[in-house]
């Protein structure tokens, strides 16, 4: 009886091995199903998702302007103090003055990619942008500006 | 300040007295910096021998102040906190936040926003557990499994990738509902997922649960009776391998879990192994869950209306929510404001942690691994 059950044992310890090492093996022989990405050789055809978060911009058009009012709303909306905006005054031909964007400053450095200034933004004025490799030499190279040189608020948004 | 020659020399000087009192008992450390740890986790052992004679958990290498951070954020901002907790069932973290923050205005969400959560929240816990499964594998000296469960999760974040814009920290769930409607493709990719994962998951089997080497390590290891189970705290996989009743989506149904059709996984022997079988299977009931659910999408809103300030009455709030691990709490107490007074985040990894010691004294130092490997830690959520 002893010996039957220790028999029945190696029996059953060999077949439990072998069945683990068949899985293993048959991917060695089937390689069509690796499905290992080689980055970065494999940067050129990187499919990322439009809703991937990898950091803030603002949307430019063609003639170089954007839709930001420096309303805040974002500045306020934002939890790590990203977003710092700075604004000036416009003075319109007919004496009137107008707040208006300055500067759009951007730490990159204390950002999260959480959302909540895109969704805060009334004018959809900013969104996430795909570019993920953010790595520089530099920390003081990841505070951005993110309005473009010369550009101005488009007409008819408030 | 102590030199570096001074901690090396105390060291020696205990280790000495110890050995020179008679009992023969040596301290050893176990992390911060351990592989089998999975993070900062510091465990100071005394050994006889092999036999593990005391086990104290140090906490605290990756305490954040979490709780105190939130009450200088709003009841919007504090939720992308939270899944740097348990970064693991992060949607699940956020869930929970949100549901307690609803509680507190008031608001009906959109039977929409209910199953999208649902739906995210029980891919989370796929994922979750399929990271572990690798992991306890690697723990125990299997290498391959890992990469195996990789394979799957990484579907589910590519899928979590497309319609919440984050693969790990997603901040997907807002108060009032989800901060975008579902990708179009989401649907169709859910199914293809379970399709892959209901073919794989036979191989899972063959590979870890069937192996002979694997068994006999688990079996009759790590013993926690179901009255220690309770008195020690231990909810989620955990308390259900030992046989009790914890599952709040049974317990006490948020959402959607009312309607649908899961069983509450029950393993009675409170062993390593019973463990381990409890999340194998709670996997097939995860998927049970989204397969009842990915077709019938209600229309609808996906958020409902909220102000942009939010304002909580004053009062205390408590929702509890079932994550990967166990039973999370959120208690949010409110002066009024727009901020805050007190937050506290019941985690389950820190009760978990405290049943560690019961276990495993008496046993063999390598059993150690075998049993914290089944407890499935995240230090952040412990140490928060």
């Amino acid at each position: 009886m002893f010996i039957k059950e220790y028999i029945s044992d190696i029996y059953h310890a060999v077949k439990s091995l072998l069945t683990g090492m068949k899985t293993t093996g048959g991917y060695f022989i089937r390689p069509g199903e690796i499905i290992t990405q080689q980055y970065p050789e494999n940067r050129a055809d990187l499919n990322l998702s439009e809703r991937f978060r990898g950091e803030v911009v603002m949307i430019h058009d063609e003639n170089n302007e954007h839709a930001c009012t420096g309303c805040t709303a974002c500045e306020l909306a934002c939890p790590n103090a990203t977003i710092k905006i700075i604004t000036k005054f416009d003075v319109s031909p007919d004496g009137k003055k107008k707040k208006a964007l300055d500067t759009f400053v951007y730490h990159l450095e204390l950002c999260t990619m959480c959302n909540l200034c895109v969704e805060a933004c009334p004018t959809d004025a900013i969104k996430m942008a795909q570019n993920f490799e953010h790595s520089v030499y530099d920390r003081s190279k990841l505070t951005k500006k993110l309005n473009q040189p010369g550009s101005k608020i488009r007409e008819g948004v408030e | 300040m102590y030199t570096e020659t001074q901690i090396v020399h105390n060291n020696t000087k205990t280790t000495v007295d110890g050995a020179l009192d008679g009992t023969g008992e040596m301290v050893i450390n176990v992390g911060p910096q351990h592989p089998a740890t999975h993070g900062v986790l510091h465990l100071v052992i005394t050994l006889n021998g092999e036999t593990i004679k005391k086990l104290e958990p140090h906490l605290g290498y990756i305490h954040r102040s979490i709780e105190k951070m939130c009450e200088s954020l709003s009841y919007r901002q504090f939720i992308y906190v939270t899944s740097r907790m348990d970064y693991l069932s992060s949607h699940i973290n956020n869930h929970a936040c949100a549901l307690t923050v609803e509680k507190g205005l008031q608001l009906e969400i959109p039977p929409r926003a209910q199953v999208i959560r649902v739906l995210m929240d029980e891919l989370t816990r796929i994922a979750s557990h399929e990271l572990w499964w690798g992991a306890m594998a690697m723990d125990l000296g299997a290498f391959t499994p890992f990469f195996y469960a990789f394979r799957e999760r990484e579907t589910i974040t590519d899928i979590m990738e497309e319609t919440c814009g984050a693969r790990l920290t997603m901040n997907y769930m807002v108060p009032g509902g989800v901060m975008y409607d579902i990708h179009p493709n989401f649907q169709r990719r859910v199914k293809d997922f379970i399709t892959l994962f209901k073919s794989k998951i036979d191989e899972y089997n063959d590979l870890v649960t069937g192996n002979i080497i694997f068994q006999n390590r688990m079996k009759g290891v790590g013993k926690l009776s179901a009255e220690d189970a309770i008195s020690f705290g231990c909810t989620g996989p955990v308390a259900r391998g030992s046989g009790v009743k914890s599952d709040i989506r049974k317990l006490f149904p948020y959402e959607v879990y009312d309607k649908v059709e899961f069983d509450e996984i029950l393993e009675t022997e409170g062993d390593s192994f019973a463990r381990y079988m409890v999340r194998i299977r709670e996997m097939h009931q995860s998927v049970r869950i989204i397969e009842q659910l990915i077709d019938n999408i209600p229309e609808g809103d996906f958020q409902a209306k909220t102000k942009a300030v939010l304002k909580l009455p004053k009062g205390e709030f408590y929702t509890r929510v079932e994550t990967a691990r166990g039973e999370l709490g959120v208690y949010i107490v409110s002066e009024g404001g727009t901020t805050p007074y007190r937050i506290k985040f019941r985690s389950p990894g820190f009760s978990n942690l405290s049943a560690l010691e019961h276990m495993v004294v008496g046993s063999k130092l390598g059993d150690l691994m075998a049993t914290m490997g089944t407890l499935d830690l995240v230090i952040p959520d412990i140490d928060r």
